[in-house]
């Protein structure tokens, strides 16, 4: 007769209780460790391809870029740890430079918007953009990304500097659909009023703060090598 | 002890309709309604939650014994959020145009009371195998119930089916089911369809009742 | 370091997006207690405290897990510290100010391992908000969650004494008003910019 007696539910003993809190906090970390690092490489993989594809869809004519950051001098260096905003140089397949890339972001209608878009040293103009992160209004706000007459913008969207060399000569600035006169505006989309003027701030606020800095100092830009693709 | 008469198909059919988590026992409505604008997104999510739901509940199950009672909870939550945590990194290692569009609310299964809840109401007093018949049943209602919304709101506020164009260029979105409200109105809807099947279900049993004891009397 | 202003995220948080008729956050209790308008006020009010207790610890736990480097401990340790740091906050409350604690009652258990709470806590941190901006906004979460719960209880209390059909008596006509509200709240978009 082996019925074991039934087991009375009295308080657990310390012993219980320490005996269960490591075993499950053991269980749960390595766990959660062994997870982590089985997919770093993995993770840190498609980061780098989504940004790579999105730089190649802004400034098609570079063939590697590097990421570059600012020293305390204000001159450029070649970034050691991946910034919030990455900011980056894009050269062609014989070494010349091609543009610069800027990541930038800001608050539109409904939440943080994220953009990418290229600067073209030649034009001294913003010249290629995408929407990296939004939460616009489908079928509204969320025209910036797709409607065709304000992709145009980026054709050549005026970022030249002022005399100084220290601002933008003009501002970046939207004004409403159609109206259009200078190449430094945004033509805007009817019904997406709020998602378009926050596109034309968050331009602008991007292109104040590096063209500056690109302009002085990304001609005379060392590229480490090797660069990535 | 009665010996329970549940069949293990049971088990898992029972979250399919009668025990519902997301019509009938109204849990988990956080992620039902926000992350169902699309049925790609309420697929992926309920997948995830699915994964949890079987994960916790096996483990759950098996150091049922050796869970003090009083720390019980504490203990289910650091399981769960274990969980939790893989399957974050699992979909950010699969894609991270997904993991964008859910968002924090892969973070947010943690609190999902569906899962604690079935950790405590089931897990904890049944065997392993159980276990996991009851949290796939629980996780593919789920599923099913976050996909009849999300199908709902994709195919009204885009017009696609899972990024495919269903309608001709002419068509105009009803633009609010992808927004917040669209939620509420789509689930508000398949509520009231599962209301009045059920009502009809009951009204069906009570006649077969009144005929049965019309017969007997 | 997130560069955005106190009165614009406290905005963003209470109205524009909404914890409740946005995100979606908070809707167990949002449904279950807003038929009445004085439960309804207490709870805003324990939500409130506690996104306030919470945004604390959240801010605390992420500089240590920064320090540390261990970023997949996110999660658990944001559950478990929240959930027992408000238990003990709950115990100095009986002690120090009885009260408040019958007061903020039953709700105070309640909400801690809600979504707002836990969301709130996941929202700031991927915000990079620094420990003032982290403030203000849960006192905007917690502000705009009483609002949406007051505005509901107002309208089903008035709900209940109507010729609502059968069928959609109880949830779907919360999920219904929750909707209108919603729409409603969408006008607030753009405001503070």
């Amino acid at each position: 007769m082996n019925t074991p007696a039934p087991v009375e539910r009295k308080r657990t003993s310390a012993w219980e209780m320490y005996r269960a809190i490591v075993g499950i906090g053991a269980f749960c970390a390595l766990l959660i460790v062994s997870v982590f690092n089985a997919t770093a490489a993995r993770i840190a993989d498609n980061k780098a391809r989504f940004l790579s594809k999105a730089v190649a869809q802004v400034l098609p004519a570079s063939n590697s870029t590097v990421e570059v950051s600012v020293d305390g001098s204000g001159a450029l260096v070649a970034a050691t740890e991946s910034a919030d905003l990455p900011v980056f140089l894009g050269y062609d397949e014989g070494g010349e430079l091609v543009g610069a890339v800027i990541t930038a972001q800001g608050m539109g209608y409904a939440d943080n918007i994220r953009v990418l878009y290229a600067y073209s040293f030649e034009k001294q103009a913003i010249t290629g953009f995408k929407v990296l992160e939004s939460k616009e209004t489908p079928g509204l706000g969320d025209k910036v990304e797709i409607e065709p007459h304000f992709l145009a913008n980026f054709d050549a969207l005026d970022a030249r500097l002022d005399e100084d060399g220290s601002a933008l000569a003009n501002a970046i600035v939207t004004v409403k659909e159609g109206e259009k006169t200078d190449a430094w505006q945004l033509d805007g989309i009817t019904g997406a009023t709020i998602t378009s003027v926050a596109i034309g701030e968050i331009l602008n606020a991007g292109s104040s703060a590096w063209v500056p800095v690109l302009e002085r100092h990304a001609r005379a830009f060392e590229a480490p090598l090797p660069m990535e693709e | 002890m009665a010996l329970k008469k549940t069949s293990p198909t049971d088990e898992f059919i029972k979250g399919l309709w009668r025990d519902n988590p997301v019509f009938i026992q109204v849990l988990g409505m956080c992620p039902a309604l926000a992350v169902s604008n699309t049925a790609i997104n309420a697929l992926a999510m309920g997948a995830a939650t699915t994964f949890v739901l079987v994960m916790a509940g096996l483990s759950v199950s098996l150091m049922r014994n050796f869970i003090p009672r009083e720390a019980r909870i504490v203990s289910y939550i650091c399981i769960i959020a274990t969980f939790v945590t893989c399957v974050d990194y699992a979909i950010m290692a699969i894609s991270i145009e997904l993991h964008r569009a859910l968002g924090a609310f892969i973070a947010l299964i943690v609190v999902n009371c569906l899962i604690l809840g079935r950790s405590e109401a089931f897990a904890s007093k049944n065997n392993p195998g159980r276990a996991i018949l009851d949290g796939l049943g629980m996780g593919v209602g789920f599923t099913f119930a976050l996909f009849f919304i999300g199908v709902v709101r994709e195919i009204l506020g885009s017009g696609t089916l899972f990024g495919v164009e269903l309608f001709p260029e002419g068509f105009q979105t009803w633009t609010i089911f992808v927004l917040p409200s669209g939620g509420f109105f789509a689930m508000a809807g398949w509520l009231l369809v599962v209301n009045w099947i059920r009502q009809r279900q009951d009204d069906a049993a009570k006649q077969a009742e009144e005929t049965a004891r019309e017969a007997a009397s | 370091m997130n560069e955005q202003g106190y009165w614009s995220i406290f905005l963003d948080a209470a109205l524009i997006n909404n914890f409740v008729l946005a995100y979606f956050l908070g809707i167990c209790p949002f449904f279950g207690v807003s038929a009445k308008l004085e439960t309804a006020t207490r709870m805003g009010g324990a939500a409130t405290f506690v996104m306030l207790v919470a945004s604390t610890c959240a801010y605390v736990i992420n500089m240590i897990l920064e320090a540390i480097n261990a970023p997949y401990l996110q999660i658990i340790s944001y559950i478990l510290v929240i959930a027992s740091t408000v238990q003990l906050v709950e115990m100095l409350l009986r002690k120090l100010s009885p009260a408040t604690f019958r007061a903020l009652g039953i709700f105070l258990p309640l909400i801690t391992t809600n979504c707002a709470i836990f969301g709130l806590a996941l929202f700031q941190t991927n915000k990079g908000y620094g420990f003032t901006q982290a403030i203000t906004y849960a006192l905007g979460a917690g502000a705009g969650f009483a609002l949406a719960l007051v505005l509901m209880a107002g309208v089903r209390e008035k709900l209940d004494l109507a010729d609502v059909p059968q069928l959609v008596k109880g949830t779907a006509a919360a999920l219904i008003v929750a909707g209108v509200l919603s729409m409603g709240f969408m006008g607030f978009a753009g405001l503070g910019r």
